[in-house]
Formats: C-alpha cells, structure tokens, sequence
C-alpha cells in the first residue's frame, strides 16, 4: 500500500508490522512523531503491546534491556541529547548482546542550542558496540528497521538506525507500506536462547575478571565481524521479497569516475541530482553512498574505491580537534591501498545548513582542479 | 508461615559481604519471602559486590546487575515482558542501595513508580556509599561520620518514605531486619498487591558505621524502638498503619553503639531526638 507520510511515520509503520511488543520511550524533537504514532496504535489496540512512557531515555534504554533480555523484541526512539543521556546504557545493551532496534532522528547536539540535521549525536556514539546504518529518505528508514530487526536477532547485536532530522524525519513522501503477511514471514518471531527464566536461574552481568573480559570483547568483536555478511544477505532477502536492497553500502557510476564524492543520510539523494547534471556536461563524477558505519564496511570500501584516484569525503558533522569523522574512518580503511588515492575531506551541512546540488558541484570541481588534499578539511561556509 | 530458618535461601552461603553485615541478611530475607518464581535485579552497590566474581554467584534465583541509576526500569522492562509473554505469575524485584535510591536512582524510581509498573522496589539502606568506602549520601543521618564527612554530615536525612508516599503507590513499608516476621510479611503482602510496592530497609553496616559484626541485629531492633526508624505502611499514598509501637528508648541507646556517632556533643544528641520525635508526631498526625 503506498501512502504519503514522513519518515518518522514510516519508521513507526515499521515497528508495528515488525510486531514489537514493548516500546519504551521519551520525547523529544523531531523524533517525537515516532512516540506519539505508536502511542496512539497503542491506545487504539493496533499494536499490541506495552508503551513504556518513561521519565527519560536512559530509563528507556534501561527498560528496553530488561525486556530484551526476558526474550520479547523492543524498541525505542531518541535524538541528539537524549541519545547521548542513553550513552552508559548502550554500552551495556550492546555489551549484552541484545537485539534492540532504535531509531536515532540525527539533531545537532548542544551547546548551542538547536534542533537540524547533523550527524554528530550518533557519531559520538560509534565506539559503543551498536550496528549503525545511516538512511537517505523515508522509504530506506521504514525498510532497515524491518531489516534491523532481522539482522540484530541473527548476530544478537543492537541496530541504530539513524535518520537526518526533518529532512528525513519529517518531509512527506509517497512510502510503500509492506503487507503484514510477507513481514511475518521474513521476520520470524524472537526466541532469544538465553534469557532470564526462573527455571532455569543464572546470574546474569557478573563481575568478571580482567582475562574474562579482554575474552569477552574479543567474542564481541566476532560477532561484529559476522554483521557484513548477514546484513547483505538479509538486504538480498528484502529485496527478493519487497523489491527494495540497499547493499551496505552504494556504487554510482564509479567504473570511469575522475573523482567519487561520498556522501550519507538525505545529502545522498542531492548528490545524485548535482552527479547526474555534471555527467551531462561530461564531467566524471562517481558517488558512493555509505549506508552502514557500524560495522565500518572496509573490504566492502576497497573494493569499491579500487583503481580511484581522487575520493571526497562530505561529512554532517565534525569532531573538533579531530575532522570529518565519516572521512576519518575512509581514511583508516584505504590506508593500505595500492592506489595511493588522495582523500580529499569537506565537512557542509553541519547544524543543518542547506547541502544544495550547488554545493556537491563546488566540492567535486574542486577536488578535480587541486593538485592535492589539504591536511585540514575545508569547511563549506555561507556564501 | 514456616520460620525464616525453614525456607529455601536463594542468598547462599559463601558470599563476600563483610562479617555481620546486615544488608546480606536483608537480601537473604527477602529472597525467602519472595520464593523460586522470582526475577531479581540488582545494581552497582554492596549487592553487586557480595554475589562473587564470575564463574561463582551467591545469587539462586535469575538475577541481573544492571546499571547503577536504574534498578525501577530495568525491573519494570522485565515485569513488562513477563507480562507480554503471559508469565503473570513470575515477580521481579529491585534491589538498590539508598545511594542508588535516595540519589543517583530517585528519578527513574520516580518514573517507574508515576507508571505505578508491577514490581517490588528494596532499598537497603546502609546510609552512606558504602561499597566504594563510607561516602556520604542523603541517606547519611544528621552528624555520622563518613569519609567525605570528616566532621560530621550537616544535613539531615532525606525522607524517603514521604517522596515515595507522595507518587500515590500501592504500597510502601519500612521493615527491619530485627524484626523478620513483619519483613517478610511485608514482602509477602507486596507480592499480592499490583503495581509498584517500595520497601524501605534499614540495613546496619558493620563497617560502615564503625561498629563490632556483631551488632546488625541489635541496631537493628534499637532503631525501631527508640523510633529512629519506625516501622508503618503506607498504603495509595494516604493510609498509614504504625506495624510495632516502639518502647521510644532515647536515641542515645542506638547513637552511643555506633563510632560513626563517637563524636556527638549533648545538643547534637538532643538535636537528633527532637528530629525523631517531629518525624514520629508527623506519622501519628497521618494516622
């Protein structure tokens, strides 16, 4: 059925065809649509289930993990400052292996004050053991929230998906809204193997000892490295069934490409239009659009990027002191390259300034003409 | 009702509480009135030091160390999910220290009891940091002696039972481990009431209050009877029933035990009993 609605509707559409039982949630903007859209699914008898209302959203993570680990799939929704008030609590989901699935709407994150798209809130939340995709439109959020639940509940891992704030979050686009059925039958009902069951008690976070732990993180990171392999064979299955993939990650017109912009979240959808027009004029622009940073897609990156010379990297978000986080970790992952590519860094959009198909063109003109990168990014300031 | 002696103990032998500690005995307690078909959480206080290191736990019913602030909505997640699975006969109680309720913990307990969610909430009230050493917390009496404290803690101790009277709950009681037959009725009558039920415990610490192992039971019972800690119940916020009628010893019988309160002057002394006997004219005014 396709109907018009924002992405933060198609995410709560998501949720109730997944048939998740417990949600638990706190509000606060632009996520907040999600919560009131379920609240009232709730209140009408459409999802049956539980809405938490909690007092915050470390409680709500907090509440997620319990349920999660008595075996019924959860889910909750957050943004900016309230993910990073969840951040001791998604050490822990992820430390115990839960498959929770939340949705991040990507907002600056203070001071100052603010409520646009950036996508710092969920950056800074990279090294906590969470999958995490990065979606272009309402479409791609509604389906890597079907998909998230599968992938989380195979490798037992939880998944963020994150989606930019309004420009995602809230225009209003013709979405495809699966049947019931066929979401049934590609996501079977939980039945996590070790829950809490007082038939059979244990004790579950023990302390352990230093060996326990240096044993623990390293099976962690096992589980992590297993995420590409199922995440692109769950897509395939999406695909076959609903008629939408995504791959981990996107290959535009790369074969010929003098320079590949990479781009993630809504800013992909612009590239697109800035890279068609350029190709018309017969420049050779390719884009690469990065849909999972967690786990990072390394093989999935050198492959793709092999035999490119010049990569620019456009980053929503910055880490101060640091740069371009998206660019950072391509950086990290072609370090070993054969081609020697220079990796040029932009840093545009930050706080939720316009990324127009004017400035991608900007960007990719540049990086054709330089001889080479600066070691600092050059950030896209008003005109 | 069999003796406390007769039923299962699902705190077992070989913890690592410190001799004489009255917060084990509390635990051991509870467990007891609570029975097999019990989810337990715990949080980072003693609770999640005495259970042992891993592969080794004192624990006998499932039990989960969660994080520090959120004992009440990790508890009502799972009460939750037990629900949403049909379990309704399984009972999940919280354990947190009074760091964990009193501070870092009072706002989720406060979500979680405004949502008035199915669980038992314990506090074990040591009345100070005392798994990290013997910080002050606002659960700390007037004048004690903690590390952070070194001349005595200037403020007096918040009142738990009022902020927890004031959500409405169902149920909230004070109970004591010198006096285990009300504990575990209590506990008892918790299981059989729905939505939020809060116990507050007072649990002495050997090492904490600068006492001998020998004492947790004898303050324990000097507590109640020179009304430092009542036991009563309140019951939607507005029905209070006093559970014992204390002897109403003066307080220096309990304060003189303890080396935490070594240092008292006479006016500190009658400043704590005219504290206690406000607080016990204000609970007979609810009566």
């Amino acid at each position: 059925m396709k109907d018009f609605m924002s992405g933060n509707d198609g995410v709560a559409h998501a949720v109730k065809l997944c048939r998740t039982p417990l949600i638990a949630a706190y509000p606060i903007t632009p996520q907040t649509s999600i919560y009131e859209r379920l609240s009232s699914w709730e209140a009408s008898g459409q999802l049956k289930g539980i809405m938490m209302r909690t007092e915050s959203e470390h409680s709500a993570m907090a509440s997620c993990i319990g349920a999660s680990l008595t075996g019924v799939r959860t889910f909750t929704a957050t943004s900016s400052q309230g993910l990073a008030l969840m951040h001791e609590m998604l050490h822990f989901a992820a430390g115990c292996r839960l498959p929770i699935v939340m949705a991040n709407v990507n907002r600056i994150i203070s001071a100052p004050w603010g409520f646009w798209a950036d996508h710092l809130d969920s950056l800074s939340q990279r090294d906590t053991g969470w999958i995490q995709f990065y979606v272009e439109n309402g479409q791609e959020a509604l389906d890597t929230v079907i998909q998230a639940y599968r992938i989380a509940e195979q490798v037992y891992l939880p998944v963020m998906i994150c989606l930019d704030a309004f420009f995602v979050s809230h225009f209003v686009e013709p979405l495809d809204i699966p049947e019931q059925e066929p979401v049934d039958a590609f996501l079977p009902p939980l039945n996590l193997p070790h829950r809490l069951d007082v038939d059979k008690p244990g004790f579950l976070v023990p302390v352990v000892s230093s060996e326990n732990y240096r044993h623990y993180k390293h099976s962690a990171q096992m589980g992590m490295n297993s995420v590409k392999e199922i995440a692109l064979s769950v897509d395939r299955e999406f695909k076959s069934k609903f008629g939408r993939g995504y791959g981990i990650l996107e290959s535009i017109l790369l074969d010929d490409a003098d320079v590949v912009v990479v781009t993630t979240g809504s800013m992909t959808s612009t590239a697109r239009l800035a890279i068609a027009k350029m190709r018309e004029e017969g420049k050779r622009i390719g884009l690469l659009k990065l849909r999972m940073f967690r786990p990072f897609p390394v093989e999935a990156l050198q492959i793709a990027l092999a035999g490119k010379k010049r990569i620019v990297v456009i980053d929503r978000n910055f880490s101060v002191g640091g740069g371009g986080i998206f660019c950072q970790e391509l950086k990290s992952a072609l370090i070993h390259s054969s081609d020697h590519p220079l990796i040029f860094s932009y840093i545009a959009g930050i706080g939720g300034t316009d990324v127009t198909p004017e400035t991608i063109r900007k960007i990719a003109i540049e990086v054709l003409e330089k001889s080479e990168p600066a070691d600092e990014p050059q950030w896209i300031m008003s005109e | 009702m069999l003796a406390p002696e007769m039923e299962p103990n699902f705190l077992r032998p070989g913890h690592a509480a410190c001799p004489g500690c009255g917060l084990a005995t509390g635990m051991k307690l509870v467990f007891q009135a609570m029975g097999p078909r019990t989810i337990a959480v715990i949080v980072p206080s003693c609770e999640g030091s005495i259970g042992g290191v891993y592969p080794i736990t004192a624990y006998g019913v499932s039990t989960f160390h969660s994080a520090f602030e959120i004992a009440a909505p990790t508890a009502a997640g799972i009460a939750n999910a037990l629900k949403i699975q049909g379990n309704n006969d399984i009972q999940v109680v919280a354990f947190a220290g009074d760091g964990g309720t009193y501070d870092i913990g009072l706002q989720s307990l406060s979500g979680a009891t405004k949502n008035n969610e199915d669980i038992i909430y314990v506090c074990l009230d040591n009345e100070a940091y005392m798994n990290t050493g013997i910080q002050v917390s606002s659960a700390t009496p007037s004048f004690a002696w903690t590390g952070t404290t070194p001349k005595g803690n200037p403020r007096r101790k918040k009142n738990i039972m009022e902020i927890m009277a004031a959500h409405h709950n169902p149920y909230s009681a004070t109970a004591s481990i010198g006096f285990p037959l009300d504990l575990q009725q209590k506990i008892k009558k918790a299981k059989s009431i729905r939505g939020t039920k809060f116990i507050h415990m007072l649990v002495p610490c050997p090492t904490g209050w600068r006492t001998s192992s020998d004492l947790a039971p004898e303050l324990s019972i000097l507590a109640v009877e020179t009304n430092v800690f009542p036991l009563y119940e309140i019951e939607n916020g507005t029905k209070y029933t006093i559970n014992h009628q204390p002897r109403r010893l003066p307080v220096q019988e309990y304060l003189m035990k303890q080396g935490r309160f070594k240092h008292l002057s006479e006016e500190q002394i009658r400043q704590i009993q005219n504290e206690v006997d406000e607080e016990w004219n204000r609970i007979q005014q609810r009566l």
